[in-house]
């Protein structure tokens, strides 16, 4: 019941916005159409202002995740781990999340399936990807749509804010499974 | 900061990867990498003409300072820097409201519209702001009402109730946030990360 209120939600919430958006313009005597093409024009712009951006973080994480350096990680860590209780085999998804949206999905798909159902790693993994967002790949689109290159305290913030949502996600998982 | 981080990712793959003799995947990976990163970024142009086309509409109706107003309370303290009426923080709460419903799609354009706001406000080129910074890290803590694909990862595998994942990333996002705000207030302030500290080194790049 509640799931299909959500999803109910979710399917209107764009018309909603649109007819909002533009009836609140027709009123206010905007002129939709030029205007429209003027904001649109953006988009090419915008796009092509973020490759370069994309193209260094995906390139890096692209490299980093082929060397096996995860793997690498995983061994170092496996103490800190047990020292918290979460899974060794959750690892992995919690090192990718940060750094690809695709990858981790896949990673998480992965974790289910091997694992019997309802099982706590499986939930927890599910919980895990669900709880974070890709933190490089936002900060590559976002600050290179306006050509930030100085990025300050935003990947650590990132990171911790990641780390926050993992630990959470261990909590919740702990506690109500 | 990126400098470092971008140098340790390339050079310790290039490392580990010889050492486990996948120095041809590596590099493999990295011009598959490149191409992947321009095809995301022209597949993005359709979505991000229609919503930044839609955007401007609600810009030059006024529509955008109406939903800034609205959230002012909240606003002022998260984003003091960002004036309380100013079209950023309407574009930020409709990236933050499409990020929650999970419309991916709608959310990224709309987070550019965001960005391209505060960099008005920007009085360092180049150097992010703090009200950028807190806004990233807000998406990054990827508040989202259903994870829809999660669910039917869930579903496929004949988990009991899937939808009970609604509450346990609900919790963990809202954590993530409330950290994410906290932590950024905590670091904007620390003089390693000053604007005025970085600014001698945008020369260089």
């Amino acid at each position: 019941m509640f799931k299909e209120l959500i999803d109910c939600f979710s399917l209107l919430a764009i018309p909603f916005i649109l007819t909002i958006i533009l009836l609140h313009a027709a009123f206010k005597k905007v002129k939709v159409y030029e205007t429209f093409i003027i904001g649109a024009k953006e988009g090419f712009e915008v796009a092509v202002r973020i490759i370069p951006y994309l193209v260094a973080i995906l390139v890096a994480i692209g490299m980093f995740r082929a060397s096996g350096a995860i793997d690498l990680i995983s061994i170092y860590l496996k103490p800190v781990l047990d020292l918290i209780g979460m899974p060794v085999e959750t690892l992995p998804l919690a090192i990718v999340k940060p750094l690809s949206g695709s990858g981790s999905f896949a990673i998480m798909s992965s974790i289910i399936e091997a694992h019997p159902k309802d099982s706590f790693i499986g939930w927890l993994s599910a919980t895990m990807a669900g709880s974070t967002e890709t933190t490089f790949y936002v900060l590559a689109v976002y600050f290179g749509s306006v050509g930030i290159y100085k990025v300050r305290h935003a990947v650590i913030a990132g990171l911790i804010t990641d780390i926050a949502g993992i630990l959470a996600s261990l909590f919740i998982c702990r506690l109500l499974l | 900061m990126l400098n470092y981080i971008w140098l340790f990712f390339i050079l310790s793959a290039l490392i580990i990867g010889a050492f486990t003799g996948r120095t041809e995947a590596v590099i493999q990976s990295a011009f598959d990498s490149a191409s992947s990163a321009v095809s995301l970024a022209i597949g993005l142009i359709g979505i991000m003409a229609f919503w930044l086309g839609i955007m401007k509409i609600a810009e030059e109706s006024m529509l955008i300072n109406i939903v800034s107003k609205l959230v002012k309370p909240i606003a002022v303290k998260i984003f003091p820097e960002v004036p309380s009426d100013h079209p950023a923080i309407g574009a930020m709460v409709m990236n933050m409201a499409a990020n929650i419903l999970g419309l991916g799609n709608a959310a990224t354009p709309l987070g550019i519209k965001a960005m391209e706001e505060l960099e008005k406000l920007n009085k360092n080129k180049g150097i992010a702001t703090n009200a950028m910074c807190t806004f990233l890290a807000i998406n990054t803590a990827g508040l989202q009402l259903v994870p829809i694909m999660i669910i039917g990862v869930l579903k496929e595998n004949n988990y009991t109730n899937p939808t009970k994942i609604i509450g346990m990333t609900l919790f963990a996002g809202i954590v993530a946030l409330i950290i994410a705000i906290i932590i950024c207030k905590i670091l904007e302030k620390l003089p390693a990360f000053k604007p005025n500290n970085i600014e001698s080194e945008v020369g260089n790049v």
